[in-house]
């Protein structure tokens, strides 16, 4: 090769600004192959553990409790399990956006391999939120299966149910990552988040028993959270007990705190990686 | 001007009260190797963010490949390649799979990245460690690794942040002949380091960078022709040993630079100024007469030794 040549083949790049949903799937990609070398250590978190709770609680437990109108005319396994689901979907949604960001940035630092090509650190967060989605929807939809094989479904209402759960999912999961994206250190963020957070919310937020047993003064708490909004629209969904006006006003609090979480996990992540 | 891969005018940074840049001018040409050279946090990092589009500018005018990067960042990152400081490769994934994942956000199919990885791993002579997790590799198959990934997209613009630093001997002269081959294929490279034999190994032109400012510009050469004598004479003292007296030896040399440890007469004729100084009662515990480098240029200008 003679110098010439050398300085007149100008090369030209191969790569190409995606349109954003495929930025966002290329992103989904590679979380996906990363999942597939160590799946199995999640189905005992998000399928196995929702099981037990299902088996404990629902049929064990359930045996005690007598079907009349707290329970919605239904027996408590049918009453508990669209609750489960929503539940399940907000704790899966609350480990899937806390260590997996901060690792984004910090440990695997994947996120800052991913800023440095084309995607945005707006499609990066989007893409791993999608990826929490595909995750609730796939390991709802195995928990679902088992919902049906103990008894646990009265009809086809609890497939709408776990729609209610992923999106109650998705939208805590929103709020999680933006939280999730200011943490620098791991110190005691997560673990509070947990515990002053997360399961109070899946204790009282209606999923083991209706709100209206809740004292007085804590009914306003509950309302506040997603999980309450969720749980009401799953299970009014499972039972067929939705009415139009109560359903599409939690149908509305989702997506708007899913809209708040998406502006606020976009805005912390472009923050943090384009410094 | 259709020539100028980076073109930069008083292009600064600031982190709140920190002034990382204070205004830097840049003209970088295609097919060009361009270095960053200077002391840690003297700025060069926070300018190649800029240029790799991932860290506004505070001010200035910055064009990159002909385009604005607060406006086409996107667009500019998917022509250009980054080597970042530290190797941020998935080390849960095997070496292939580290290339085949970063192609995809490059929007090539699968097919392309597929091939591209089979090239690439011939190039950073990984081959034979393809289905490897990237976890085991040592440093500089990290490194080569981490260069081979920039390359998935056939980058116009290499960007390279410190390429060897902490690699062996021998695993920088590898990463040094690969970055060699790119430039033969007329890959534009901008490298930052703070290796003054990796500038003048690499680089064809290069700026010092102090303090968020360029203090120097020019080709290795030029620079050492401007700001140095063609030799100097090493005098290493023991630490308590008495030392000439520096106004004597001045007369000697051009200019007499004065180290803890060493004293360094810059001159054209090294051996004629080490006799001379012997002569006049200077009792080194050794000696050494060598021809300048970018060390003395930068010593010249910033008035410390580069590395510590």
């Amino acid at each position: 090769m003679t110098a010439e040549s050398v300085t007149t083949a100008v090369p030209r790049s191969a790569g190409r600004v995606m349109p954003g949903w495929r930025a966002v799937l290329a992103v989904m990609e590679s979380f996906w192959i990363w999942y597939r070398r160590g799946w199995r250590a999640t189905v005992v978190s998000s399928v196995l553990q929702p099981v037990l709770f299902l088996l404990a609680f629902g049929v064990g437990f359930g045996s005690l409790v007598r079907t009349g109108a707290a329970t919605g005319g239904a027996p408590y396994l049918v009453y508990l399990a669209p609750g489960l689901l929503a539940m399940t979907a907000v704790q899966t949604a609350a480990f899937e956006s806390t260590y997996p960001v901060l690792s984004g940035f910090k440990w695997q630092q994947v996120y800052w391999g991913m800023s440095a090509s084309p995607i945005t650190p707006g499609q990066i967060a989007v893409g791993h939120l999608c990826w929490v989605a595909a995750r609730l929807l796939s390991s709802g939809a195995v928990y679902l299966l088992a919902i049906v094989l103990v008894g646990g479904a009265a009809g086809i209402g609890i497939v709408v149910s776990l729609l209610a759960a992923v999106l109650c999912g998705c939208a805590f999961s929103a709020i999680t990552m933006a939280f999730a994206a200011t943490i620098m250190n791991e110190g005691s963020a997560f673990a509070s988040y947990f515990r002053f957070v997360l399961i109070p919310m899946t204790l009282f937020a209606g999923t083991f028993f209706p709100v209206s047993q809740l004292p007085v003064w804590l009914r306003p708490l509950a309302w506040a959270t997603p999980l309450w909004h969720g749980t009401e629209l799953a299970r009014g969904a499972a039972l067929n007990t939705l009415r139009w006006w109560p359903a599409l006003g939690h149908l509305a609090y989702l997506l708007a705190l899913l809209a708040i979480g998406v502006a606020l996990v976009r805005w912390r992540f472009t923050v943090r990686l384009f410094r | 001007m259709s020539d100028a891969l980076i073109q930069a005018r008083g292009l600064a940074k600031r982190f709140g009260a920190v002034e990382a840049v204070r205004g830097i001018d840049l003209d970088v040409t295609r097919g060009e190797v361009f270095g960053f050279l200077g002391p840690n946090g003297a700025g060069k990092s926070s300018a190649m963010r800029m240029i790799a589009c991932v860290s506004p500018r505070s001010a200035g005018s910055l064009q990159v490949l002909g385009m604005d990067p607060d406006v086409d960042g996107p667009a500019i990152r998917a022509r250009i390649g980054v080597v970042p400081q530290q190797d941020n490769l998935d080390v849960e994934l095997t070496v292939r799979q580290n290339l085949q994942v970063y192609g995809r956000y490059f929007g090539l199919s699968r097919a392309a990245v597929r091939a591209k990885a089979i090239e690439l791993l011939e190039f950073a002579q990984l081959t034979d460690r393809a289905e490897s997790a990237v976890d085991p590799l040592s440093g500089g198959m990290k490194r080569r690794l981490t260069i081979a990934r920039s390359l998935v997209n056939d980058p116009e613009l290499l960007l390279l942040d410190e390429p060897t630093t902490g690699l062996d001997p021998q695993a920088r002269h590898l990463v040094w002949d690969r970055l060699y081959r790119l430039k033969q294929r007329g890959v534009t490279q901008l490298i930052t380091t703070h290796y003054m034999d990796e500038a003048e190994q690499l680089c064809d032109r290069l700026v010092v960078m102090d303090n968020g400012l360029i203090t120097a510009e020019g080709s290795p050469t030029d620079l050492i022709e401007r700001y140095a004598t063609r030799e100097v004479v090493e005098l290493r003292f023991a630490p308590d040993a008495p030392r000439p007296e520096l106004a004597e030896l001045a007369k000697l040399a051009d200019r007499v630079e004065e180290l803890p440890d060493r004293l360094l007469l810059y001159t054209a004729d090294g051996e004629a100024a080490l006799g001379a100084a012997l002569r006049a009662g200077a009792r080194p515990t050794t000696s050494l007469v060598r021809r300048s480098s970018l060390e003395d240029v930068f010593l010249r200008l910033t008035g410390r030794s580069l590395v510590e």
